[in-house]
C-alpha cells in the first residue's frame, strides 16, 4: 500500500501549544449560534487542564504521584459539589452526559428491580434527549421495562396531571421517573420541583438531565429533592468529554462500567484527572458569575428573537415565552414554515452563520424532531427548524450576522423546499 | 461558479469533486440519503447507500476542505424509483433503477434543489463527456448545442444511463472524470490526493435490494401470487410464486418440472401480468429486430424541429428515417440500426402493449411532451429486450437520444 500525504489544509493549521497560560479558546470564526451543541473552554479550565495533563498520576495509586492525582480529583469534586448544591460523596464522574444518563436510567431501573421484581415501569418525559430515551427504550427491549412518555404541552412543558394520574393508577409498579431540567432543542424548563412532589409520597427516584441547565439556570441538587442528576462540563466552559451523575448515597444504583471498583464502584475507569480538574474550575466559574451572565444573554437572546421576527414575519417561535422565566437564557428556537432545516443551515453556514436545527440526526440524515412532534407541532412545520443558542463569547455582532442575513436564506430555502417537497415530487 | 459535488462515498465522486475544486469552483459536497434506515440498504463497503458510505463521503470531503451536508431523499426515492421498480416488475416489464435514479433523484430532486439554493451546477463521478459547440443560425446568430458523449473508458461509460435525463438537465451536470480512460487512473488521482476511499470496491447491483437477491425483495413488497408457467402452445409446464419476478430473455430459476420435447433449454419469453402468467420458449423466440420506444426524448440539434433553431445533425428519408445506433443495456454493444421519431407508435409497434402499460403517446397520438420512437435493427437481431428497459440511440460516441422499450418483437420473414 502506497502512503500518501494529503496536502496541508489552509482551513485547518497545524495546532500549535503556547505553553499553559497561553492563549485561551476561541469560538470558531464567523457568528458562532450554537453554544448549546457545545461552547468554548474557559481559559481557567484550560489552565487547569494544561496544568494536570502535564502531570503523571493515577488518583487510584498509593504512592505520592497517584496522591497528587488523587487530591486533584477530589478537589474537584467537592467545588463541583459545592457549585451544584451536592455533597462531594454524591458526585460520581462520567465521560460526560450521555454516559451519566446511561448509568442513571440503567443503574436505578436495575438497582430497583433487584429490590422488587414488578417495578418495571420507566417514567421519561416525551421531549428527553436521546440518552434517556435510548436507553430506557434498550431496557424495554433487554430487560423487560415499560416505558411511559409523558405528555408535553405545546410549549414542551411536562403534563404533570398526566404524571399524577400514571403514578396514581401505577406507582407500585414503577421503578423511576427522568424528567429532564431544562429541553436542548426549546430550552423550556421543566418544574422538577412539582415532578420531586408528585414522585414523594410513593417514594419513587427522580432522575433529571440538567446538561443544558447548568451556567444557564440556578441549578440545586440538595434543594431540588431529585434523586440524581446529569450534568456535563462542556456546556458551560469545560472540556469535552467528562461529566458526572450526582447521586444520593441511599439510591439504588447498579453499575454499568464494571472494573476497578472507582467511584464508589458504580462507574469503574482511570480518573481522567486533567478534565475532572478542568471540570471543576469551570462549574465554579459558571455558577459564581450565573446573574451577569444570563441576565446579559437572555437580553441578547430577547434581542434576537424581536430582530428574527422582524427579519423574517412568518418564523414562528417554538418552547415557553421568554417573558414567562421558563426558558434557558440563551434558547432561542424558530420553525419557518415551507423552509427545511437543512437548507437554512447550509445557507447560514455559507454566510457565516453557524446554528443547529437542533434535532438528533442519524447518520447525519435530518429526522423531524421528537421534540417539536411531542409539543404537537405538524411534521411539516417540524421540518424548518433552526435553534440559536448563545454563550458566554456571544454578542451583539452575533445577532447582527444572523440578522443580515436571514432574510435571503429564508427565501431560498422556501424556494427550494417548494421543489423538493414531497407534494412536487410524486410520479407523473 | 457555485458546484454542489454529489458525494456517494465512492472514489469515483470524491474525485470528481477534487477536481472541481481544483477547476477553482466553489464546491460543496452533499450526500444524499435515500433510505431513513440506513440498516434497510446494503451495508459493506460496496455500495453508495450505508452508513459507512456516508461517513466516507464525509471523509472526503473533510480532506478537500469543503463543505459536507447529507440531504434526504429518501421520500423521493421511495416514490419514485422503488414505486417505479415494483409497478414496472408487477406489470411484467424490466425497469432499471439506476436510469431512473438518475431521472428523478440526481438529475431532477437535487438538481432542482441545488438550484433553488443558488448552485450553479451538479458534478458527479459519471463516467460520461459533455461537450458544447456553436453552430451558426440561418439569421446569423449562433446557437450553443450540447452533447453527451461515451466515456473514453469504455468499460465504466455511463452515457446509457445519464441520456434519460436530457439535455436541459444536463447543461447543468458537470462531469469531471469525463476524460478518464480507466478507473485506474482514477484511484491514482485518489491516492495521489489523499483520499482514503482511493482502494475502495466498485459498487455493482442495486442499492436497495440490500443482499443482490431481487426476486426475495420483490416478493417481500409484493407478496406471493401463485401463477402458471406455459410454453409457447399454452401447456402448463410448471408453476411460480409471482410473474412479477420474471424477466423476458431469464433461463435460471424457472424450476420446471419436465424438460421441453426437444431437449432445449426454455427461457422467459413474454411474462403477462394480467393472467399471472410466465410464458417460456426456445431461444429463438428472444431474438428481435423491431424494438418500439415511449417517451422518447432527442439531444439538441439532432433532429430539424419547427421553427428551426439550428441545423440539425440527422438528415432523415422522407419517412423519417436515418441511421444509428442502439444500445439496450447498460453493459451491452451498440447494434446498428435505421431510427425515427414519432408522435405515435404506428402499425405493429403499437400491437400489443397492455392496456395498463399503454405508453402515453399511444394514448391519443397527439401528446408533443410525449413522442416516441420506432427502431428496425439492420444487422444481426438482438436477444432479450424486455418492455421496461431504456434503449439509447448513438452516432459514434454520441449519444442522439433515449426512449424506454414499450415492444420488441421479430418482424415476419418477408419483410
Amino acid at each position: 500500500m502506497t502512503v500518501t500525504t494529503p496536502p496541508p489544509d489552509p482551513a485547518r493549521p497545524p495546532l500549535t501549544v503556547s505553553g499553559a497560560h497561553g492563549e485561551p479558546p476561541r469560538e470558531p470564526d464567523g457568528a458562532y449560534l450554537d453554544h448549546a451543541a457545545t461552547t468554548p473552554m474557559s481559559a481557567a479550565a484550560l489552565a487547569a487542564f494544561v496544568a494536570e495533563a502535564q502531570r503523571t498520576g493515577n488518583a487510584s495509586s498509593l504512592h505520592s504521584a497517584g496522591r497528587t492525582a488523587r487530591r486533584a480529583v477530589e478537589e474537584a469534586r467537592e467545588t463541583l459539589a459545592r457549585s451544584l448544591g451536592a455533597r462531594p460523596s454524591e458526585v460520581i464522574f462520567t465521560s460526560g452526559g450521555t454516559e451519566a444518563d446511561n448509568l442513571a436510567i440503567k443503574g436505578i431501573f436495575w438497582g430497583r428491580r433487584a429490590q422488587d421484581t414488578g417495578r418495571t415501569r420507566v417514567l421519561v418525559s416525551a421531549v428527553e434527549h436521546h440518552a434517556v430515551l435510548d436507553p430506557a427504550f434498550w431496557l424495554a427491549g433487554h430487560a423487560g421495562a415499560d416505558i411511559v412518555l409523558l405528555p408535553v404541552d405545546g410549549d414542551g412543558r411536562i403534563d404533570l396531571d398526566a404524571l399524577r394520574a400514571e403514578l396514581a393508577a401505577h406507582a407500585a409498579e414503577t421503578a423511576l421517573i427522568s424528567v429532564m431540567w431544562a429541553n436542548n432543542e426549546v430550552g423550556t424548563i421543566q418544574p422538577i420541583r412539582d415532578v420531586v412532589r408528585a414522585a414523594r409520597p410513593y417514594g419513587i427516584p427522580v432522575h433529571t438531565d440538567a446538561v443544558q441547565a447548568v451556567g444557564q439556570t440556578e441549578v440545586d441538587f440538595t434543594e431540588s429533592g431529585v434523586d440524581a442528576m446529569t450534568v456535563t462540563g462542556h456546556k458551560f466552559g469545560g472540556p469535552v468529554g467528562v461529566g458526572a451523575l450526582l447521586a444520593k448515597r441511599d439510591l439504588a444504583l447498579d453499575a454499568v462500567l464494571h472494573g476497578g471498583g472507582q467511584e464508589r464502584g458504580v462507574r469503574s475507569g482511570t480518573l481522567d484527572v486533567a478534565s475532572i480538574a478542568a471540570f471543576g474550575v469551570a462549574a465554579r466559574h459558571a455558577v459564581d458569575c450565573l446573574p451577569q451572565r444570563t441576565a446579559r444573554l437572555s437580553a441578547l437572546r430577547d434581542d434576537l428573537i424581536a430582530r428574527v421576527r422582524a427579519a423574517a414575519p412568518e418564523a414562528v417561535l417554538r418552547g415557553a415565552d421568554p417573558a414567562s422565566g421558563d426558558r434557558l437564557a440563551g434558547n432561542a428556537h424558530f420553525t419557518f414554515p415551507g423552509a427545511e432545516g437543512d437548507s437554512l443551515l447550509y445557507l447560514l453556514d455559507s454566510a457565516g452563520v453557524q446554528a443547529s436545527t437542533g434535532s438528533a440526526c442519524q447518520a447525519g440524515v435530518p429526522q423531524p424532531s421528537h421534540v417539536l412532534l411531542a409539543m404537537g407541532v405538524p411534521e411539516t412545520e417540524a421540518r424548518g427548524a433552526l435553534r440559536f443558542t448563545l454563550g458566554a463569547t456571544s454578542t451583539e455582532s452575533d445577532v447582527d450576522r444572523l440578522v443580515a442575513a436571514l432574510p435571503q436564506v429564508v427565501a431560498r430555502a422556501q424556494a427550494a423546499g417548494l421543489v423538493s417537497g414531497r407534494a412536487m415530487g410524486g410520479m407523473a | 461558479m457555485r458546484v454542489l459535488a454529489a458525494m456517494s462515498g465512492g472514489v469515483d465522486s470524491a474525485v470528481a469533486a477534487a477536481l472541481a475544486v481544483e477547476a477553482g469552483h466553489d464546491v460543496v459536497g452533499v450526500h444524499m440519503a435515500l433510505s431513513r434506515n440506513r440498516d434497510q440498504f446494503r451495508t459493506g463497503s460496496r455500495g453508495c447507500c450505508s452508513i459507512e458510505d456516508a461517513g466516507d463521503a464525509r471523509r472526503a470531503a473533510d480532506t478537500l476542505g469543503i463543505p459536507y451536508y447529507v440531504w434526504d431523499l429518501s421520500e423521493r426515492f421511495e416514490d419514485t424509483v422503488v414505486a417505479d421498480f415494483l409497478s414496472e416488475y408487477e406489470a411484467g416489464r424490466t425497469p432499471n433503477p439506476c436510469v431512473r435514479c438518475n431521472e428523478h433523484i440526481k438529475f431532477e430532486a437535487l438538481l432542482d434543489k441545488a438550484t433553488a439554493l443558488g448552485f450553479d451546477a451538479v458534478a458527479t463521478g459519471h463516467y460520461a463527456r459533455l461537450e458544447t459547440r456553436e453552430v451558426a443560425l440561418p439569421d446569423g446568430g449562433l446557437h450553443t448545442v450540447r452533447e453527451l458523449h461515451r466515456s473514453p473508458n469504455d468499460a465504466k461509460d455511463q452515457s446509457y444511463v445519464l441520456a434519460v435525463a436530457g439535455p436541459e438537465r444536463l447543461a447543468r451536470a458537470m462531469f469531471p472524470l469525463g476524460g478518464f480512460a480507466s478507473k485506474d487512473e482514477v484511484r491514482a488521482e485518489a491516492a495521489k490526493r489523499g483520499l482514503s476511499v482511493s482502494a475502495k470496491p466498485d459498487s455493482y447491483d442495486i442499492c436497495f435490494v440490500a443482499d443482490g437477491d431481487t426476486r426475495g425483495f420483490l416478493q417481500s413488497r409484493l407478496g406471493s401470487r401463485p401463477g402458471e408457467v406455459v410454453d409457447v402452445s399454452g401447456d402448463v409446464v410448471g408453476e411460480h410464486d409471482g410473474a412479477y419476478a420474471f424477466t423476458v430473455g431469464q433461463r435460471r430459476g424457472l424450476a420446471l418440472g419436465r424438460p421441453a420435447a426437444d431437449g432445449k433449454a426454455r427461457y422467459v419469453v413474454d411474462v403477462q401480468p394480467a393472467t399471472n402468467t410466465v410464458v417460456v420458449g426456445p431461444a429463438e423466440l428472444l431474438s428481435v429486430d423491431r424494438i418500439a420506444g415511449e417517451k422518447a426524448l432527442w439531444f439538441d440539434g439532432v433532429l430539424p424541429v419547427e421553427p428551426v433553431e439550428a441545423p440539425a445533425d440527422v438528415v432523415p428519408d422522407p419517412d423519417g428515417w436515418f441511421d444509428a445506433e442502439v444500445q439496450v443495456r447498460a453493459h451491452g454493444a451498440p447494434v446498428p440500426a435505421r431510427v425515427r421519431s414519432v408522435a405515435r407508435l404506428g402499425g405493429a409497434y403499437g400491437d400489443g402493449v397492455p392496456e395498463g402499460a399503454r405508453p402515453a403517446s399511444d394514448v391519443d397520438g397527439t401528446d408533443p411532451s410525449a413522442p416516441a420512437m420506432e427502431i428496425e435493427l439492420t444487422g444481426a437481431p438482438l436477444r432479450g429486450v424486455a418492455p421496461g428497459q431504456s434503449v439509447v440511440v448513438y452516432r459514434g460516441t454520441r449519444v442522439l437520444g433515449q426512449a424506454t422499450v414499450s415492444r420488441a418483437w421479430r418482424a415476419p420473414a418477408e419483410r
